[in-house]
């Protein structure tokens, strides 16, 4: 039933290049007009995002790699140092707001 | 002033169970005449210019409003973040599906203990059934769904049955919070505060599960503040991050503040703007200004805004003191003594009074 069977294989994981995030199905990314930041919705709690944090989560749809997502910020940044992102992702899948998906590309969407 | 996130919108106060732990208000005739679809429909576009992200349509028992489903696609085409708060009563298949399709984002489904008999017996009326097949029907739509289980001297002894049932229901999070004494709460105190070793075995518990189940289930444990040795940082300040309509369309910041003697401020007479910035309801408590000693020279000022207002009220009589639960507080003496008793020989001897029926 649950869609994501990565899910159950993620026990004090980090973020490997191969892997291919996505936004946890209960969390949400949206543009707050009010705060004219983007902001992460979750059942009881709002992240108001700063700097790339979200860029990068627009970048997580769970077919891009962590290395691909390196290098399309990489394309609008002089410099976006890969562990950075690596940390900003271990940190929310450690929350479990962002979910990995490796091995073969989803088609699931 | 920050803007608000969280709009908690008290559909109704009519609810099919009958708690001995309820905190909503007692004076149930005042709340009858209730806001209708469309000015809900104006409240939630108000409270999203104010910047508000989420949306939990609580109650009592939110279905029980029959334009509940409109009212959720209304949040939703705001943008807003729903989560309905329910005891799923009423929670039938056609109505889950109606409120998917109209962009329902979460569902949190209350169940009063692990076992049938228990759970019926604390919410005073046949419900466990129906909750589990709720609770199915949520992650069978692909919800994320929370459970909430109140604890308290009563259930509190079983909470290890209580996180096995959230696991075999699979939700995504548990919510386990301690009873908080407001409302018919209040009158049942003695009856449902728990002794110190019951907490120390559920807290145990809770410790070695959440760890164990760390990669599927997010559990929160609310701890009782009786037993803190500082207040909880009640609602992140007052009027601060949160604000709450009930279903006559009074805006407080928090459920429980109907009880102080505040005027009132309601969305049918002004702007929900004014009232988040000017009302006096919001205005009273906001900030540090207000705070009596010993608050005022305390460095956790603005760690937890000196407790929170309503149990300073209920259990002292003036809003503007410290919440007794603090060890600082000239009136903790009032919080050790219910802390003593619940602890003593006599603790639990008389079974708490279930509420009466609401639902009507």
């Amino acid at each position: 039933m649950d869609p994501s069977p990565a899910a159950t294989r993620q026990r004090g994981r980090v973020v490997g290049g191969a892997d291919r995030p996505r936004l946890a199905r209960h969390v949400r990314l949206t543009f707050d007009r009010t705060r004219q930041r983007h902001v992460l919705l979750h059942p009881e709690t709002v992240v108001v995002l700063h700097g790339t944090g979200a860029e990068i989560l627009q970048l997580c749809d769970g077919r891009r790699t962590v290395a691909e997502i390196v290098a399309a910020l990489a394309g609008r940044y002089r410099s976006v140092p890969d562990d950075e992102v690596r940390r900003f992702l271990d940190r929310l899948l450690a929350r479990r707001w962002v979910e990995l998906a490796d091995g073969p590309e989803l088609t699931d969407g | 002033m920050d803007s608000p996130f969280g709009l908690l919108a008290e559909l109704t106060y009519r609810c099919p169970l009958g708690c001995a732990y309820c905190s909503n208000p007692l004076n149930m005739a005042d709340y009858s005449d209730e806001l209708a679809t469309d000015e809900w429909r104006r409240v939630l576009a108000e409270a999203r210019d104010l910047g508000v992200l989420q949306c939990h349509l609580s109650g009592g028992e939110p279905l029980l409003r029959r334009d509940l489903v409109e009212i959720v696609a209304a949040a939703h085409d705001l943008g807003l973040y729903t989560n309905l708060v329910t005891s799923a009563v009423g929670f039938s298949r056609a109505k889950a599906e109606r409120l998917r399709a109209a962009g329902l984002d979460h569902v949190q489904v209350s169940i009063q203990a692990a076992e049938p008999a228990a759970s019926d017996r604390i919410a005073g009326t046949p419900s466990f059934r129906r909750k589990i097949e709720a609770m199915g029907r949520v992650k069978e739509l692909g919800w994320p769904l929370t459970v909430n289980v109140v604890l308290h001297r009563l259930n509190i002894d079983r909470v290890a049955d209580v996180l096995a049932l959230a696991e075999d229901v699979g939700a995504d999070r548990l919510e386990l919070a301690n009873t908080q004494y407001y409302g018919w709460a209040w009158h049942n105190r003695a009856a449902l505060l728990p002794s110190r070793a019951q907490l120390d075995a559920a807290e145990r518990v809770v410790r070695a599960a959440r760890e164990r189940l760390r990669d599927r289930m997010d559990v929160l444990y609310v701890i009782p503040d009786y037993y803190s040795r500082y207040p909880k940082p009640c609602m992140g300040g007052w009027a601060s991050r949160q604000l709450t309509v009930t279903p006559n369309g009074d805006v407080l910041p928090c459920p429980a503040a109907q009880s102080l003697p505040l005027p009132r401020a309601s969305v049918r007479e002004h702007p929900l703007a004014w009232i988040w910035t000017d009302a006096p309801v919001m205005t009273a408590f906001r900030g540090t200004d207000w705070m009596p000693q010993p608050c005022r020279g305390c460095e956790r000022r603005e760690v937890d805004f000196g407790g929170c207002r309503c149990q300073a009220f209920q259990l002292t009589g003036d809003a503007a003191r410290t919440d007794p639960v603090c060890h600082l507080s000239p009136d903790h003496d009032m919080v050790a003594r219910a802390v003593e008793a619940a602890n003593g020989e006599r603790a639990g001897d008389r079974p708490p009074v279930a509420r009466p029926h609401l639902a009507r």
